[in-house]
């Protein structure tokens, strides 16, 4: 049961993850930053509850505001390049930031014992949910509570005016501009609440495995962010945790049983889904026969 | 209105503009003819912004804009469409005019949140009312990219239009479009200079810019060589050679 329940935690944190890529990729930018600002959220959100004793929900937020504000001064200059310059850039900062942690060191002593990260071996025992008292059901529906009002505040946005500017500036900068959009303002915005989303995720991602270290937070990270969202198709959110299910759930859960075979299979499947779905699993397609499927449903039924 | 004072753009060696200066008036549809590669697409693109200046200032009513981004120009009065057309295909064409309301005073009349969350009823029924304008009402919800050429090229007009903008540059609009839909561009055209629009044309189409155009300045290798009226521009001999070529001493 336990391992059912690690893995929609896993799921859970992973959905946060690719939300923020998704964030950003709506722009049309495809960052690698975001393993960044994971760890950025993981780091801060366990030193406020391990080192000061913070409850979680306010250490969460700090953590993300904190992740939030480095993406958007991360933004300005990495938004003026694009395409591949924009990756080998985010690249940069997510290994920047990884070096920053392993060789962080900032530890307290508390009864004979030290707390805190400790450079290249990672801060241990971040044991808030273990300390109040929280089952791993617990902790689960905690962290499904974030991914759900994170997909349900990205839904509305996405329906909304600001949704569809985003889109706009993701299929054609040019015209965005020449149809009075700041792009560079839509862009920034985009980069920092995806930060927002991935600080969070990482300071569940800190207290749920109790352990972090540097190497957790490289660029594979990175690349699973960008590759849900991708997988997934940008029409909506269910996409990325959809994509998220797929690779998590199905490809590296559901196929151990294949052994040594379980990671040649796990990139064919990803180019096969891609090839099948060339738009992600669920394409703007999808969503408007799923449209006129209820409508018509609604009309049958007045 | 507009006025472009010794524009001047180089790329590399290449004078793809050179020294222009062109005056429009409010309320009149000047059209700006040439050769291709005479540097029309590029005035446009320097009247928006879209790149420096090597020389030269472009003034709106009477203010200095040379240095200001695209998307501020836009929110002051001016609006443009593309050559090839550049529409957000993944939108829906009811979308594509929504996000496109930008002018200052869209921004100013809706507070912050109200304008990108919901966008306010007035600004919803503006789009309506520009869809039923361009005859696209009945296409509102569908993508954009799945729409065929003709509605294509008015989806973008009407996007252009949706800032409500006091100077609109159209980029060769009439391009690949039948008699028919040139018809209904020239009384779109006519429409809107009745509502007070001033407007650039840009066309290789004649008979449209003749019918349409109360003026009509003419651009060889990124320099003017004639303005006037359309009659007058027609019997201009340096408008024929820059067309035909020198007639050679046989």
């Amino acid at each position: 049961m336990d391992f059912y329940l690690g893995l929609i935690q896993i799921i859970g944190v992973h959905t946060l993850l690719g939300l923020s890529a998704y964030c950003v990729l709506l722009t049309g930018q495809v960052s690698l930053a975001q393993a960044g600002f994971f760890a950025i959220g993981a780091y801060v959100a366990g030193m406020l509850t391990v080192l000061a004793g913070w409850p979680i929900v306010p250490a969460l937020i700090v953590a993300a505001l904190v992740a939030g504000a480095m993406a958007c001064a991360v933004g300005f200059p990495a938004l003026r390049v694009k395409g591949l310059m924009l990756v080998v850039a985010t690249t940069a900062f997510g290994e920047a930031v990884r070096l920053f942690f392993f060789n962080f060191n900032y530890q307290l002593e508390r009864g004979g014992f030290k707390f805190g990260p400790h450079g290249g071996e990672g801060f241990r025992q971040i044991r808030y949910f273990p300390e109040h008292g929280w089952s791993t059901f617990d902790v689960m529906l905690f962290i499904w509570v974030a991914v759900v009002l994170v997909m349900a505040a990205l839904w509305w946005m996405d329906r909304s005016r600001a949704g569809a500017v985003l889109r706009a500036v993701g299929e054609d900068e040019l015209a965005a501009q020449s149809s009075g959009i700041n792009v560079t303002a839509v862009k920034v915005t985009a980069m920092t609440v995806g930060g927002v989303i991935a600080g969070v995720g990482g300071g569940l991602f800190a207290h749920y495995t109790t352990h972090i270290e540097h190497v957790q937070f490289g660029v594979v990270l990175a690349t699973f962010a960008v590759a849900y969202p991708i997988l997934g198709g940008l029409s909506n959110v269910f996409g990325t945790l959809l994509a998220v299910i797929f690779i998590q759930g199905f490809l590296i859960e559901g196929l151990r049983f294949m052994g040594d075979w379980r990671n040649l299979l796990f990139g064919g499947l990803i180019v096969l889904a891609m090839n099948v779905r060339p738009r992600g699993l669920i394409d703007a397609h999808t969503t408007l026969a799923l449209k006129r499927i209820f409508r018509r449903k609604e009309s049958a039924g007045a | 209105m507009l006025e472009l004072k010794g524009l001047t753009k180089h790329f590399g060696g290449v004078r793809a503009v050179d020294n222009v200066d062109l005056t429009v008036a409010q309320g009149e549809i000047l059209g700006l003819l040439g050769p291709n590669g005479s540097g029309k697409s590029t005035i446009v693109n320097l009247i928006c912004g879209l790149f420096p200046l090597t020389a030269g200032q472009v003034m709106l009513r009477g203010t200095d804009i040379s240095e200001l981004p695209p998307h501020t120009r836009v929110g002051m009065g001016i609006a443009r469409t593309f050559q090839n057309i550049r529409l957000f295909g993944q939108l829906t064409v009811w979308q594509n005019l929504w996000v496109a309301q930008n002018s200052s005073e869209q921004t100013g009349s809706e507070n912050f949140l109200r304008r990108w969350l919901g966008g306010s009823r007035h600004a919803r029924a503006e789009v309506d009312r520009a869809l039923e304008f361009f005859d696209l009402a009945h296409k509102r919800d569908e993508l954009a990219a799945n729409l065929a050429f003709g509605e294509q090229r008015r989806l973008e007009f009407a996007r252009a239009l949706a800032a409500k903008p006091a100077l609109v540059l159209l980029d060769e609009p009439a391009a690949g479009m039948n008699a028919e839909e040139i018809d209904q561009l020239d009384a779109r055209i006519r429409k809107l200079r009745g509502e007070g629009m001033t407007v650039l044309l840009i066309e290789h189409h004649v008979e449209l810019v003749m019918s349409v155009t109360d003026r009509i300045a003419v651009l060889n290798f990124g320099q003017k060589i004639a303005e006037g009226t359309p009659a007058e521009v027609q019997a201009n001999p340096l408008v024929r050679e820059a067309y035909l070529g020198t007639a050679t001493a046989a």
